[in-house]
């Protein structure tokens, strides 16, 4: 049953509400087939320097399904908005694409972003032409300010990059949501299943996960998992979920029972 | 033993290259000295480190090049060059 509407991102339609990233994989095989089986059709990519001394590595893009997939670079690693700034502007020329995964570290410990340097990287960027998608606080306030500064959609953390902590603050996506028109996407956190599910019941629009799948015992089973999972928590949020009640309430008839 | 920064045998290298008819050109590349028989474009340089242009994205002396630019863009002695490319990353 659809019920749904596509899920846009600045006019581009998306078959899949979950994105995922291209790290940590045990080998570039294995992300191939964890893409496929994630139904994903956009995936992460980091911007670095060419390894020089090494050249006999594979390339990533080899194994990456492009006729499928859009290549969305990020700029993680970056602690400025400058940084941040000339690694898109890279990312722009190495992959023909001016969309940006927009993350500028504030902390090396947490990966927290630096909400102050992202907004104004949101609008230089944005200014450049850029369609940002910044990876932010799980704070309202700011997903504010950066669909103020023209983001394309607001990507706030379930929880630490690569922590696996699920969503922390399920009532600051839920504000999140209500306070922002463009698309939410849940960034970063998710440990498991369950917690796409959650991000989708709340709410969000997608879900961004990397190391929920590249690290699990078995990274393509826990893609396909994840598919599900999104399309499970989309369907709900839009079904409508039943008010939580503290006592029970009969399923079954209370009248016609055997023997009374 | 070093000299204005370069070790001597670079020196010492590069000397002999001129005597041979060579301008050595040192660039910074990546991050690290690279030498180079000769000025080349930005062209020549991806094919001699045998890089497929179209996968990399270039800054020339803190300028991104347009593509269409590589095989008219010199690089000279001094320069610095940083070669990027996409890698695996969530």
């Amino acid at each position: 049953m659809n019920i749904d509407s596509p899920f846009v991102i600045a006019g581009r339609t998306f078959s899949s509400r979950l994105i995922v990233g291209t790290g940590k994989y045990s080998s570039l095989p294995v992300m191939a087939q964890a893409h496929a089986a994630s139904g994903a059709d956009m995936v992460t990519v980091a911007v670095r320097r060419v390894n020089l001394s090494d050249r006999s590595q594979e390339s990533l893009l080899d194994y990456i399904d492009q006729e499928r997939m859009f290549i969305l670079p990020n700029t993680a690693g970056c602690y400025t908005a400058d940084e941040a700034v000339r690694t898109a502007r890279l990312g722009r020329e190495a992959g023909l694409s001016h969309w940006v995964k927009l993350e500028v570290i504030g902390d090396e410990r947490t990966l927290f972003p630096d909400n102050e340097a992202l907004v104004q990287a949101t609008r230089v960027l944005v200014g450049e032409g850029f369609v940002v998608l910044p990876y932010t606080s799980d704070d309202p306030i700011v997903c504010r300010k950066l669909a103020d500064a023209g983001a394309a959609a607001v990507m706030p953390l379930g929880a630490p990059i690569g922590s696996g902590l699920g969503i922390q603050n399920v009532n600051n996506i839920r504000i999140i949501r209500e306070f922002v028109k463009v698309p939410v996407i849940v960034d970063a956190g998710v440990g498991t299943a369950s917690d796409a599910s959650l991000a989708m019941e709340l709410g969000a629009d997608g879900v961004l996960m990397n190391t929920a799948i590249a690290g699990a015992q078995h990274p393509v089973a826990m893609a396909e998992a994840m598919k599900h999972a999104v399309i499970a928590g989309r369907l709900a949020w839009l079904a409508g979920r039943i008010a939580r009640k503290m006592y029970a309430t009969a399923s079954s008839p209370v009248e016609g029972l055997v023997g009374r | 033993m070093q000299m204005g920064g370069l070790p001597a045998q670079t020196l010492v290298k590069a000397a002999r290259k001129e005597r041979a008819g060579f301008t050595p050109v040192l660039i910074t590349l990546n991050g690290e000295r690279f030498e180079l028989d000769q000025r080349v474009s930005v062209s020549e340089l991806l094919s001699k480190l045998e890089i497929d242009p179209r996968r990399v994205a270039v800054e020339h002396n803190l300028a991104i090049l347009k593509r269409h630019t590589f095989p008219d863009v010199i690089v000279e002695d001094g320069d610095t060059v940083e070669i990027v490319n996409f890698v695996g990353g969530g």
